[in-house]
């Protein structure tokens, strides 16, 4: 097996007949922390629900571990270790934090049954202390850092081998950003695999090894997270800073 | 009014209100995993209560409610997997014509199959004229079936619903369907799961009410309008307020034949669902905030 977790070769993808992905084609290896940078609109949601299998892909293939995925369901996705972050977090909020949890391991308990699921409970509430503090809790009634956690913890609780991440900043207060970008760093220091979507250039670059650019549908720029960050045109296009010759 | 009287209208309504109640949960449970009212829900009571005063002959009556709740179940699981499974991304006005063509399709079926004739099963004990005294109130026994059976139901559906990973799954795909998703949850298998457990809890409902309202092909019919007025008169997908409100019709309707004639009384149950849909859709117990977001 190749080192490629994630591959994805010639994707064209979007909803009904308009076309967001074009000839998308791009991999993440095990082990990495791989950021797709871009604007609003540019279609990195799109990919990442593509990958997971809430869009169908329109052309290309998609595989996760060597294997095909380009048209299996969500829950095999999910089942065969990769886990999806969603924007906007998408908590269950009538529900309580541990119920949210658990529900992430729906898979796990399937798979290894309810002691696996116990154990990886109490290893999120390692990872994430506050959620243990308010594991009766509802999770509407979360702050939105709060819940960024949780839909961390409760992606996962299926054990993912890859985690992506949509954009895991927005609308949190820089503190809170700066914690959530530990954990991911701290993720993978722990052998997971991230690929994190973000329209918070900088930062997203900072952790990451390597980075893709996407514009309107398009990968324009790819390479090493450093060569990115130094990148005139990445520089004035996402990184908000003019270089002055 | 005498306090007999009062006494004896109000177990009525609470009867009543008991059945309404149940039905409109069956509602709230597939309108939660759908987001779409099912309007043959009234039939599934009709088909429990035909369903079991068929199986009667040959088994005894415990067996044939059982096996009638079970095949109801069965009957709601194919319609949903026949007629609703299969479809990309159904509009909400798409479904709930197939729904209302499916509540045609089984009262027709069951005309074909049990005639127009009207039928009951027999009272679970004693006789039509069997009644025990409650202080100054003659109650028929029927009714504490009635209101025990549908008070056991909302209990355990509420356990079910709490404390169960498969409940739990359920109102995970009720909160967040996408989000379900991406935790693996097999959302289609949920809907199923909902149109069998709406279809079981309104088998049950029609059979212990058979002895009382009688059954025929058409009863579901102003069942599924009485359910319907619950359902929203409480505020859609909530099943607690459901039971309120429930009561609440079931009484009004027993009480208003002392103001009105007894033929008027579904029309009561009418004006308040004008009522409640002009000046409050989303419920007496509902938040507009919430309506708000809800396509339906």
């Amino acid at each position: 097996m190749t080192d490629r977790m994630l591959r994805i070769r010639n994707l064209d993808a979007g909803y009904g007949k308009l076309r967001v992905l074009k000839n998308i084609s791009l991999h993440v290896k095990s082990g990495e922390i791989v950021a797709m940078i871009g604007a609003n609109g540019a279609g990195k949601s799109t990919l990442l629900h593509t990958i997971i299998g809430l869009i169908r892909p329109m052309s290309g293939e998609i595989s996760f571990l060597g294997q095909a995925c380009d048209r299996a369901a969500v829950g095999r996705i999910v089942a065969s270790g990769c886990a999806l972050v969603p924007e906007g977090r998408q908590v269950f909020a009538s529900m309580s934090v541990e119920e949210n949890l658990l529900l992430g391991g729906y898979v796990l308990q399937k798979e290894k049954g309810r002691a696996a699921v116990q154990e990886e409970l109490a290893r999120q509430y390692l990872l994430f202390p506050r959620l243990k503090e308010r594991r009766r809790q509802l999770a509407g009634t979360l702050s939105g850092g709060e819940q960024q956690m949780l839909a961390m913890a409760r992606a996962l609780m299926s054990r993912p081998k890859l985690v992506m991440m949509d954009e895991p900043s927005t609308g949190l207060a820089p503190l809170i950003i700066r914690d959530i970008f530990k954990i991911i760093r701290q993720l993978r220091e722990e052998g997971n695999t991230v690929l994190l979507v973000e329209q918070n250039a900088r930062a997203a670059l900072t952790i990451a090894d390597r980075g893709y650019v996407l514009e309107v549908g398009k990968i324009i720029v790819q390479g090493p997270a450093t060569d990115l960050l130094a990148n005139s045109d990445v520089q004035r296009a996402y990184l908000g800073r003019e270089k002055i010759e | 009014m005498t306090l007999e009287l009062f006494f004896q209208y109000l177990f009525a309504g609470i009867t009543y209100g008991s059945l309404y109640a149940i039905v409109a949960i069956g509602f709230n449970i597939i309108y939660n995993t759908t987001g779409i009212i099912n309007f043959a829900q009234g039939e599934f009571v009709m088909l429990g209560g035909m369903i079991s005063i068929s199986l009667l002959q040959f088994m005894p009556l415990g067996a044939a409610i059982a096996v009638a709740v079970l095949i109801t179940m069965l009957i709601g699981a194919a319609i949903e997997m026949l007629f609703i499974r299969w479809l990309v991304h159904p509009s909400v006005l798409r479904l709930v014509i197939i729904t209302i063509g499916i509540s045609i399709l089984l009262r027709e079926s069951a005309l074909h199959i049990w005639g127009e004739s009207i039928r009951s099963l027999p009272y679970f004990y004693g006789n039509e004229i069997t009644t025990f005294s409650l202080g100054s109130v003659n109650i028929s026994p029927q009714v504490i079936w009635v209101i025990l059976a549908c008070a056991v139901m909302m209990v355990g559906l509420n356990i079910f619903f709490r404390s169960t990973p498969i409940g739990r799954e359920m109102r995970a795909c009720a909160a967040n369907r996408t989000a379900a998703l991406l935790c693996g949850v097999n959302t289609r298998n949920m809907v199923t799961l909902s149109f069998m457990l709406s279809a079981g809890i309104g088998a049950l409902a029609g059979c212990v009410m058979s002895p009382i309202t009688y059954t025929q092909y058409d009863s579901g019919a102003s069942l599924a309008i009485k359910g319907f007025t619950v359902a929203i008169l409480g505020g859609l997908g909530n099943s607690m307020a459901a039971v309120a409100a429930g009561l609440l019709l079931g009484i009004i309707e027993a009480f208003s034949v002392t103001v009105v004639p007894l033929a008027f009384q579904d029309a009561v149950t009418i004006t308040i669902l004008l009522i409640i849909l002009f000046v409050r859709p989303h419920g007496i117990f509902g938040s507009s905030e919430a309506a708000r977001l809800k396509d339906f």
